[in-house]
C-alpha cells in the first residue's frame, strides 16, 4: 500500500491551503482557463508575456489540494523562465507525475520533484497537470484548455 | 428465529415484511463484498451511481448464454421459443414489480438515460412545440435535463426548473406556479441523486394532472430504495436502471401509459420494431415492441428480471427500513464532526449522505477514504445545477444498499478522521 503522505507531501498541503500567486494579475496579456468535468477543479492562469519570457503568472480558482498545490508551484517556477524553458519543464513534470520518466526528472525538477508521490495514484494525474494544460492554452492563445484524455 | 425465516436472501423464501434483515446473510450472496482493497475490507458506499450483484443475477446470465442463448421474438426452433419465453417472463417481472396494468407498457431500454431521450424525441417531439415550456425540477440529474434542452433547443420551446429550498427539498408552491398553460409535460426526479430528497410524486402527478400535464419520473434512484407503484403514482411515464437495483448495467425500464405508447411515434427503427415494410412504407409493430428495433440486450432483461425477484424475495419495505436505519446512524455519526456539513437535509429522504468537510476539497476525502477501503462518490454527481444551488464544486457523497452496516458507516467516520489527519 502507497502511503498517503507521499501524496500529500507538506509542500503541497501547505500550497493548497496558502496558494502563491493566487490573484487576477491586471497586467495579463494572456489567460486561459482550464476545467476537469470529472472532479469540477477549475482554474483561470494569466500570463504577463514580455516577447518571450514570463514577466508575470498568477491563477485562481478552485480545486482539490493536488491541483491547487500544482498550480502554485507552477507560477513560482516559471516566473521569469521562457516559455521554452515553461513547455520543458512541463514535459519533464509530466514524466514524473505519470511515473514514465527516466529517474532523472526530480533532480531537474527542483520544488515540484514532490509531485512524485501522483504516479502511484493514476486517478489523481489530470489533478496534478490542470494547471499546466491551463497555461498551454494561455501560450496558444485560446480561452479554453483541451484535456487529453489520456494523461 | 426459524430456518425459513434465515434463508433471507434466497429467492426461493420470502419473509414477512416486518422481520429486519439478515445483513450478514444478505452480504453472502454478494460475491465482490469479500475482498480487500488496499489491504482493508471493501467497504462499497457508491450504490448510487451503481450497485453490486447477487449471485443470483450473475448466475441467471451465465445460464441464459450455457443452455438458452438464441434470437428472441423470430425462431420456430426450440431455443428461440425458450429465449423469447424467459425475455418476456423478465417483462412481466417488471410488470409486477411496478404494479403496471400490463407487461405492453414495459419498454425495455439500455438505462434511465435512454428512457428519457425516447420520451422526448417520440412524445416530446410530437407535442412540444415553439413558446411551450417543459417543467423539471432543480435537483435533476443532466440525464434529465440535456433531453430536454435539446428538444427545447430544437422547438423553440422553454425549459423551466422549479427551486428547491435550503435543505433539499422541492418548493412545490413554486413548482405549482410555474404550472401553466404552456406546459406541454412534467419531468422529475423521485429520489434525487446528489441530496437523496424523496419528491413528493402522488403530489406533483395531482397537481399537472389538474393542468392536463403528464409526467415523466426518472426513477433511477428510487427504485432500489421504495416502493413503487405506478398505478397508485398516476405517473404517465416512470424510467429506472437496472444496474442501480442489483441488476447489469446497459438494462434499464419505461414504463408509459398504454395510452400514450399506443399514440406514440417509434424511437428507433429497425427490425422487430416493425409489422411489414416495403420500400414505400412501413407498418409498425404493437407496443411494446414498436419501441424496442433490433437485438435486444437478452440476458441483460433476464439479469434484470432475477435481481427484482430478489428484491421482491428479500422485500423492499424491509430494505427500506434497513437502509433508513443506516442513514440515521450515519447522519448522526457524522454530524458532529467539526467542520463537517450534509449538504441535502430534506426530511424526507433515501440512501444518500452528500457532504462537505472543512476546505478539504472532496477529490481529496475521496483518495483518502480509498486507502481505507472506502469506496464513495465525489465531484458534481452529474448535477451541475445542484451544485450551483448550493455554491460548491463537488460533494463527498455514501450511498447505501441493502447489504451495508452500521460497522460500514464506522468504518467511513473513521476515514473522515484520516482526512482531517492528513489535512490537520
Amino acid at each position: 500500500m502507497s502511503d498517503l503522505r507521499d501524496l500529500y507531501q507538506e509542500q503541497i498541503l501547505e500550497h493548497s491551503k496558502a496558494p502563491r500567486n493566487f490573484r487576477e494579475l491586471g497586467t495579463a496579456n494572456h489567460q486561459a482557463e482550464g476545467n476537469n468535468p470529472l472532479c469540477g477543479d477549475r482554474f483561470t492562469v494569466y500570463l504577463q508575456m514580455d516577447g518571450d519570457a514570463i514577466r508575470d503568472i498568477s491563477f485562481q480558482g478552485a480545486g482539490c489540494a493536488i491541483s491547487k498545490a500544482s498550480a502554485s508551484m507552477m507560477t513560482q517556477a516559471l516566473k521569469g523562465k521562457t516559455r521554452a524553458e515553461a513547455e520543458q519543464i512541463f514535459e519533464r513534470f509530466h514524466k514524473l507525475v505519470t511515473g514514465k520518466g527516466a529517474n532523472g526528472e526530480e533532480e531537474e525538477l527542483g520544488k515540484l520533484a514532490v509531485f512524485s508521490g501522483v504516479s502511484e495514484y493514476p486517478a489523481r494525474v489530470k489533478c496534478a497537470t490542470l494547471a499546466w494544460h491551463t497555461l498551454e492554452a494561455a501560450f496558444e492563445g485560446q480561452p479554453e484548455a483541451v484535456l487529453p484524455d489520456e494523461d | 428465529m426459524t430456518t425459513a425465516a434465515r434463508k433471507l436472501g434466497s429467492e426461493s423464501c420470502p419473509s414477512p415484511d416486518t422481520e429486519p434483515l439478515d445483513v450478514e446473510k444478505i452480504r453472502a450472496d454478494f460475491p465482490i463484498l469479500h475482498q480487500q482493497i488496499h489491504g482493508k475490507p471493501l467497504v462499497y458506499l457508491d450504490n448510487a451511481a451503481t450497485s453490486q450483484k447477487p449471485r443470483a443475477v450473475i448466475e441467471a446470465i451465465t445460464r441464459y448464454y450455457e443452455s438458452s442463448n438464441a434470437n428472441i421474438h423470430r425462431g420456430v426452433h426450440f431455443l428461440s421459443e425458450h429465449a423469447t419465453e424467459e425475455h418476456e417472463e423478465a417483462r412481466r417481472t417488471v410488470q409486477r414489480f411496478l404494479n403496471a396494468r400490463s407487461a405492453n407498457e414495459i419498454v425495455f431500454v439500455r438505462g434511465t438515460t435512454e428512457a428519457i431521450n425516447l420520451v422526448t424525441q417520440t412524445y416530446g417531439r410530437a407535442h412540444v412545440g415553439a413558446g411551450d415550456e417543459v417543467l423539471i425540477t432543480g435537483m435533476e440529474h443532466h440525464s434529465d435535463i440535456v433531453p430536454w434542452q435539446l428538444l427545447c433547443n430544437e422547438k423553440g420551446a422553454k425549459l423551466r426548473a422549479a427551486p428547491i429550498d435550503d435543505n433539499g427539498a422541492l418548493l412545490l408552491e413554486e413548482f405549482a406556479r410555474l404550472l401553466n398553460p404552456r406546459t406541454k409535460i412534467v419531468a422529475v426526479t423521485h429520489v434525487s441523486n446528489a441530496l437523496g430528497t424523496i419528491n413528493p410524486v402522488r403530489k406533483i402527478v395531482e397537481l399537472a394532472h389538474q393542468h392536463g400535464v403528464p409526467v415523466l419520473v426518472d426513477g433511477a434512484q428510487a427504485v432500489p430504495h421504495i416502493r413503487v407503484d405506478v398505478q397508485a403514482l398516476d405517473c404517465d411515464f416512470y424510467a429506472f436502471s437496472g444496474h442501480k437495483i442489483y441488476g447489469p448495467t446497459g438494462i434499464g425500464v419505461l414504463y408509459g401509459k398504454a395510452s400514450h405508447l399506443n399514440a406514440m411515434p417509434p424511437y428507433q427503427g429497425g427490425g422487430d420494431m416493425i409489422a411489414s415494410v416495403t420500400f414505400e412504407k412501413s407498418t409498425y409493430n404493437k407496443v411494446p415492441y414498436k419501441f424496442e428495433a433490433g437485438t435486444p440486450d437478452i440476458a441483460g432483461a433476464i439479469g434484470l428480471g432475477a435481481a427484482l425477484r430478489y428484491v421482491e424475495s428479500i422485500g423492499l419495505d424491509r430494505i427500506a427500513a434497513h437502509e433508513h436505519d443506516l442513514l440515521e446512524y450515519a447522519t448522526q455519526a457524522i454530524s458532529p464532526i467539526p467542520g463537517l456539513r450534509i449538504v441535502g437535509t430534506a426530511k424526507e429522504k433515501a440512501g444518500v449522505l452528500s457532504f462537505v468537510f472543512d476546505t478539504v476539497h472532496p477529490h481529496d476525502i475521496g483518495t483518502i477514504l480509498d486507502q481505507e477501503g472506502i469506496a464513495i462518490r465525489t465531484g458534481h454527481h452529474c448535477s451541475q445545477p445542484v451544485m450551483q444551488r448550493f455554491d460548491i464544486p463537488a460533494t463527498a457523497r455514501a450511498s447505501f444498499a441493502l447489504y451495508n452496516t452500521r460497522e460500514e458507516v464506522d468504518a467511513l467516520v473513521r476515514g473522515i478522521e484520516k482526512v482531517r489527519e492528513v489535512f490537520a
